[in-house]
């Protein structure tokens, strides 16, 4: 399908900036940008339709809170419920500066947190707004009936997490994702019931609509059907999710896909930041080739677990049977104020060299400790159960070990992605009237996520910040001219994506949709995973378009595309990841510093750590599509730090 | 808004008998037109019947004490409430709300069965059992109950089947002439085991439905069920084992 | 592990549809039951054959998407999702049936999927509390109790998976509809909409053909995320309750 071209060599284009965010004080911007924003008159919102695409966190809020305000909402999901989004899965907590626990914490310092946290790769507008809308969330979430855990005089509970000091995340037990999306899926259920939302579920969007230079609508499959449709729109809202399933072994779920943010990306919304992939250290190790995806225990797990692994390389003994002075907890070693809290990235990063000294646990040395004997003796083993049980069940589900006797065994695993489209300081990507909302874009969270922030950007977006900040874009825009599927881009669109399946379809290879992900998720773990170097991401380059030749010639799609064709939509999701993943792997090496999520081996300090590189990379790099396989455009975002100066990272 | 909600509703299910905006309907619709509502219907009237059958049975063991005391007793069934009452209208009153009782349970029971076969028009095709007998048996124990009813009405209380010459007003010999033919305790016999498990997870499960049930009185409603069953099993099963075996004659 | 599966192919929602039997080997007990479908399929696509349809998407036993009968128990052996069920409870040799969920409310769409978007409807129908955003006041302004907050969460956990229909002989939703009706009515922010929100999500579980609850207590032991029988109880008392004080 391609001709190989010389990818890497890509060019570097105009400068972008937020026009968005305005001047001034940081902790004013906000305000001023809702009070300049223009209106849509209540009367007229009915009149604009809004299309949405998933119903996570961040979909499930928007969609519902735009209907709220009266707009015409059609929404998206391939899941046969809005309420199975992936969001659900998120079990740790979500942060909040209520400083219900008078320990020190603001506003400012969960800004200061977040910035710090991400690498100073993060926009500090945006970081700010999104730790000012915190405290509103968890006010909105509890009127909602989201059952937070409760001290036993009523109040919320609250504890600490990851790469902070304070106590300020809210949880579910260790279901929080779970509570906070059926919150808002059941907001946007009642919208739905009303028909102020056209919930379309069991939908993929394919492609997205541009007509005239503006975001119009999307095109989507039926996925019972087969049928594919075009679907028109005054703007259309992407909360699609992140694209970490690109490595085929990851956290998420397994039809989480890249493809709406990627096809968005073709027709001309700038990708940022596409390396900016995080690692999440407490992940259950894989047990064999049938490994279909990873499992997550929740980061909270670390705020009573031990992490550790034998002092001696090729230590085989059971862990009850190796004495305490054989063990290195080497995370209490190496950082001794934060400890086990580290940030992911740092705990990933160290779990990966104490298993290349040969020090690893479990089967093929892939894995340490994380021991909670400790905590059951000190706390006893029912509080340990009342915070951690279901974590603590579902790990001896999989693996039939009992981790209340045995310590539990844990492995780094792709988990969340910092990178996505671009957004201005509205929401909104280079297409006008194309807003990107959640983890589908680059905005908060810089080089690296903090623990139980993603649950917090996603609802700041879709509750807070968009239906803020569209109506600017709707009243700037009236209303447009009804389109149809004639009109010759809509046409366009629709035959290419009717072609592509049709080809995919077509091929009648030897090799299964799964082969193919299997293969890409493995050159980019090895190349693209928790350190990168440009060997590696040269050799990854090269093989990339290979495999995608490959694909085209043997992939392998049974059946019509008029049903429900399973295959067909596994094969159509890699047609994405298969140039998505050759941006990652550009960027991480365009990249040459290690920053948060993004390890270089060139760019280490001498004890190891990563070391950024601000001079020359203190910008969010935003890429410009050119074509499948062609070289495409850079564009940088500088970065401005007013606030928060940046230093190197210290957990020590 | 509220008129959308309805108007989405009403369109889906071309439902225009329940309002939502400007009121709803009366306690007993709602009642009558809910699967909840009809089950808290049998769980009244079986409950009404289950009180009327603890008392039957202790009416049925004075059959030990001799024909003058049971003929007594049932003569006293007839006067009960007077003089503010005339002869047997308490008693019609017993069987007015009686017939009321079976009526509405068999009634919703069969409505609510039909739906229950409806809403399962597939089986699978590795067939399990895990529930209970008593609960997989309930529908027929309620058929072969509704039929036992009929019977034993027509055998002692208007004599159209008695097996012998029915005599009114004197039971005792009905009953022993009843309970001397090989059938009359053949039936009996069938229909009070079914009587008991009816009993053992209809109580139970009355319970639930009227919203008794938890998690701390689970334990305490099925000890209460099983005795329920048990006792009135025994007691009713007491009076044609006497008879054949000849303690009663 | 080598087994013998017995799966239902049906390819369309109209289409009829019959147990097919797959020999299968090399099974690992590390699998989980979805792996060893996947197992299945690859080798299905690779004779160019329509591999095994089934819903599944998170893997870890949350969001609800994968539920098959497997051995005429929904979501097989274990009290577990389809996704979690491993293939250590299963032995060398075994012969497996897999079927759909069946319910007149879940039709078939294509083999082990079916159509439960019943349930949405029922929770549209009432089972969420009104707060539109932003109109919510300080989070600390009605203490819960922790025991009403417990129980909240205990019926807040059901992941809306459909099994407790799947095992009920009748092809009940009480189980589903009383652990929403349970979570929202015990919080006093769910005060406000108590009576209308049980009497309507029952009136819609109803209307959406769902049968009526005989106690066989099937769907509690089916139920993944334990989800306890006197929910049901719990929800009667609410229904009656509201029931009673009628349309004020």
């Amino acid at each position: 399908m391609t001709e190989p071209t010389r990818y890497a060599e890509y060019t570097t284009g105009e400068p972008i900036t937020d026009s968005k965010a305005p001047d001034g004080p940081v902790a004013e911007r906000w305000n001023r940008r809702r009070f300049e924003a223009k209106l849509v008159n209540p009367a007229n919102r009915r009149k604009h339709t809004v299309i949405v695409v998933g119903t996570g966190l961040a979909g499930g809020a928007a969609g519902a809170t735009l209907a709220e305000q009266g707009y015409h909402v059609v929404q998206f999901c391939y899941q046969d419920s809005p309420r199975r989004a992936h969001s659900i899965a998120a079990q740790g907590g979500i942060n909040a500066a209520k400083n219900y626990r008078n320990d020190g914490d603001s506003v400012q310092r969960l800004f200061y947190d977040t910035v710090k946290g991400g690498d100073f790769r993060a926009r500090e507008s945006n970081v700010h707004r999104l730790a000012e809308v915190s405290v509103e969330i968890i006010d909105q979430c509890v009127a909602q009936g989201v059952p937070f855990a409760r001290e036993y005089g009523g109040l919320l509970d609250t504890r600490s997490f990851g790469g902070v000091q304070v106590s300020r995340t809210f949880y579910a037990r260790g279901q929080t994702g779970q509570q906070l999306l059926l919150g808002a899926y059941q907001a946007l259920s009642r919208q739905i019931a009303a028909g102020a939302v056209e919930m379309h579920p069991r939908t993929e969007m394919l492609d997205l609509l541009v007509v005239d230079g503006r975001a119009r609508g999307i095109v989507a499959r039926d996925l019972i059907t087969g049928e594919i449709t075009p679907y028109f729109a005054d703007a259309v809202v992407l909360a699609s999710g992140g694209y970490g399933n690109v490595f085929y072994l990851s956290t998420n779920a397994k039809n989480s896909n890249a493809t709406a943010v990627w096809r968005a990306h073709r027709r001309g919304a700038h990708f940022a930041n596409p390396c900016f992939t995080q690692i999440h250290p407490t992940c259950i190790p894989r047990s064999g080739e049938h490994q279909s995806k990873l499992t997550l225990m929740s980061e909270s797990l670390r705020n009573d677990g031990r992490i550790w692994v034998p002092t001696a390389p090729g230590d085989q003994r059971p862990p009850g049977e190796i004495p305490e002075d054989e063990r290195d907890y080497y995370l209490e070693r190496i950082y001794p104020a934060f400890g086990n809290l580290v940030p992911r990235d740092i705990a990933s990063r160290a779990a990966k060299n104490v298993c290349d000294q040969g020090r690893g646990v479990g089967p093929g040395g892939q894995g340490v400790y994380l021991d909670f004997a400790d905590a059951i003796a000190r706390l006893g083993r029912t509080a340990v159960e009342e915070k951690y049980g279901n974590l603590f069940e579902m790990y001896e589900r999989i693996t039939a070990e009992n981790p209340y006797e045995v310590p539990m065994r844990i492995y780094p695993a792709i988990h969340y992605t910092m990178g996505g489209l671009w957004v201005d300081y509205d929401l909104q990507t280079t297409v006008p009237g194309l807003f990107a909302i959640g983890e589908a874009n680059f905005s908060d969270h810089g080089a690296n996520r903090l623990g139980a922030s993603a649950l917090m950007q996603g609802l700041a977006d879709g509750y807070f910040v968009l239906p803020s900040t569209i109506n600017d874009y709707l009243a700037r825009h009236p209303r447009h001219d009804a389109l149809d599927a004639s009109h010759p881009a809509v046409a366009e669109t629709l035959a290419d994506t009717e072609d592509r399946l049709r080809l995919l379809l077509a091929v009648d290879g030897d090799r299964t949709p799964d082969s193919f992900h299997k293969e890409i998720g493995e050159l980019l773990w090895e190349h693209c995973g928790m350190a990168r170097t440009e060997a590696g991401l040269r050799k990854a380059l090269d093989r990339i378009p290979q495999i995608r030749e490959e694909f085209w010639r043997r992939i392998k799609v049974p059946g019509s595309g008029e049903q429900l064709n399973q295959s067909l939509e596994k094969a159509n999701r890699l047609v994405d990841y298969l140039e998505l993943a050759e941006l990652m792997c550009l960027d991480a090496l365009h990249r040459a510093e290690s920053c948060g999520g993004h390890f270089r081996e060139e760019s280490q300090t001498e004890g190891g750590e990563a070391e950024r590189r601000d001079e020359e990379f203190s910008y969010a790099a935003a890429w410009e599509f050119a074509g499948t396989g062609r070289a495409p455009v850079l564009h940088k975002e500088d970065l401005v730090f007013e606030y928060v100066h940046p230093t190197q990272r210290s957990y020590a | 808004m509220l008129l959308m909600a309805l108007a989405t509703r009403t369109d889906r299910k071309q439902r225009t008998d329940r309002k939502r905006a400007d009121g709803r309907p009366s306690a007993v619709r709602t009642l009558w037109g809910s699967t909840i509502g009809k089950k808290a219907v049998m769980a009244v009237s079986g409950l009404i019947m289950l009180g009327y059958l603890v008392a039957h049975m202790f009416g049925n063991l004075k059959i030990f004490f001799g024909a003058a005391e049971f003929n007594g007793y049932a003569h006293w069934l007839r006067t009960m409430g007077e003089p503010i009452l005339h002869y047997e209208w308490a008693l019609w009153i017993v069987r007015l709300v009686l017939v009321a009782a079976v009526v509405l349970h068999a009634v919703c029971a069969y409505q609510l069965s039909r739906r229950d076969l409806a809403a399962r028009p597939t089986g699978y095709a590795h067939r399990r059992r895990r529930a209970s007998y008593a609960t997989r048996t309930m529908r027929w124990g309620g058929i072969i109950l509704a039929l036992f009813i009929v019977w034993h009405i027509l055998d002692l209380t208007t004599g159209t089947v008695h097996s012998g010459g029915f005599q009114p007003g004197h039971p005792y010999q009905n009953v022993i002439d009843t309970f001397s033919t090989w059938y009359g305790n053949t039936v009996y016999l069938v229909a009070m085991l079914a009587l008991g498990l009816h009993v053992q997870h209809g109580f139970w499960s009355a319970a639930q439905t009227l919203g008794v049930g938890s998690a701390t009185r689970e334990r305490m409603l099925k000890a209460t069920a099983n005795a329920l069953a048990l006792v009135l099993t025994a007691g009713f099963v007491a009076v044609p084992v006497a008879v054949m075996t000849g303690v009663v004659s | 592990m080598r087994l013998t599966l017995r799966v239902w192919r049906q390819p369309g929602a109209d289409a009829p549809g019959a147990m097919v039997t797959y020999p299968l080997d090399g099974i690992s007990e590390d699998m989980s039951f979805l792996e060893m479908l996947d197992t299945l399929n690859e080798e299905l696509i690779l004779k160019g054959d329509e591999p095994v349809a089934f819903d599944h998407d998170c893997r870890e036993g949350i969001c609800g998407a994968c539920g098959v009968v497997i051995n005429g128990d929904a979501h097989g052996p274990e009290r577990t999702t389809t996704c979690q069920l491993h293939m250590r409870h299963f032995a060398d040799g075994d012969t497996i049936d897999v079927e759909p969920w069946r319910a007149g409310a879940f039709p078939v769409v294509r083999d082990l999927v079916v159509d439960r978007s019943a349930f949405d409807r029922i929770i549209g129908s009432g089972g969420y509390i009104t707060a539109p955003t932003g109109a919510a006041p300080e989070a600390h302004a009605t203490p819960v109790p922790k025991p009403d907050a417990d129980f909240a969460f205990e019926h807040a956990e059901c992941i809306g998976c459909g099994a407790c229909v799947a095992a009920c002989p009748n092809g009940s939703a009480m189980l589903f509809t009383s652990a929403k009706v349970n979570h929202l009515n015990v919080l006093p922010q769910g005060a406000p909409e108590r009576e209308t929100r049980v009497l309507d999500m029952v009136a819609t579980m109803d209307e959406e053909g769902f049968g009526g609850c005989t106690l066989a207590g099937e769907c509690a032991t089916a139920c993944p995320k334990g989800i306890p029988l006197p929910s049901i109880a719990a929800m009667n008392k609410e229904w009656l309750r509201a029931a009673r004080r009628g349309a004020r």
